[in-house]
């Protein structure tokens, strides 16, 4: 089974919920994943962050109505490493 | 809860909504005492009839905030959901900023409207006690009048704790505001 183990996501987000607590909601739902985000622009109203989600299965779509739930939205997939487990073995 | 406290935390509006409570309240605190000092200098007027004109613009007050601050906050937050839409370019409807545009104006208006009625029921106290209380069956009047003393203090020195100025100066600054007010009626009354 094909599982995401990192995610580089582009985001547009409102100021608020800021940083903090924008990763801490997300991270809420994601057990066992590491989350680090980066604050790449600032506008008015809104702030551009880079947003990375590792760990053994991370699951896109939870984090995609996570951060829609919070006002941002994603602009772009900019990194993704996928995992396929080990081989097959042929049986003898 | 959980989810309304963080609402009102992402959306800043815990800071209205304090803001409302002291304005409000202090609005509620101020007209009771302005009502027990008219009914002081006017005397030999009934105690349930001042209980009852007290407690009617309680009630107008209560009403007039819940009214006026959801019918503005309400306009408000759409407006500024709007501009946050614009700015991101996406419908933000379902997310919290909609929920919050949705909800928080009812609850600014909530506190908006039960500050100035909870205070000023809390300075009717004095009235409703006197059949059953000696010391405010004595003085209805001046106890009422103390309560109300006490609640703009007490309004002060929570103002102090949101300034972060000392406690017995911001309640004291409140109570100098209800001193030039009572004042005003001694020196306005025509009795």
């Amino acid at each position: 089974m094909v599982r995401i183990t990192r995610i580089v996501l582009d985001v547009l987000k409102p100021h608020n919920p800021n940083a903090l607590d924008f990763t801490t909601a997300i991270s809420e739902q994601l057990p066992g994943c590491r989350i680090k985000l980066t604050v790449t622009a600032m506008d008015e109203k809104t702030e551009t962050v880079v947003l990375v989600a590792e760990g053994a299965h991370v699951l896109f779509p939870l984090i995609s109505e996570v951060i829609s739930s919070l006002g941002g939205s994603i602009h772009s997939i900019d990194e993704v490493e996928v995992d396929n487990g080990p081989p097959d073995v042929e049986p003898h | 809860m959980e989810q309304l406290l963080w609402l009102l935390n992402i959306t800043r509006s815990h800071v209205i909504a304090r803001r409302y409570f002291v304005v409000n309240g202090f609005d509620g605190a101020l007209t009771m005492l302005g009502l027990l000092v008219g009914f002081y200098v006017s005397e030999n007027v009934r105690l349930p009839v001042v209980t009852n004109a007290c407690l009617g613009v309680a009630i107008a007050l209560g009403m007039s905030g819940v009214s006026s601050a959801y019918i503005s906050e309400a306009a408000e937050k759409q407006r500024e959901l709007r501009e946050l839409e614009r700015a991101m370019v996406s419908d933000l409807g379902q997310s919290a900023y909609g929920q919050a545009a949705r909800l928080l104006p009812m609850v600014i208006a909530f506190v908006n409207g039960m500050a100035p009625l909870i205070i000023s029921l809390i300075i009717l106290l004095p009235l409703w006690l006197a059949p059953s209380v000696e010391l405010f069956n004595h003085f209805p009047l001046e106890s009422a009048f103390a309560m109300a003393l006490l609640t703009i203090f007490l309004l002060g020195v929570y103002l102090g704790h949101i300034s972060q100025t000392f406690w017995l100066w911001a309640g004291l600054q409140t109570l100098v505001i209800a001193a030039a007010t009572t004042g005003l009626i001694f020196i306005l009354s025509p009795g």
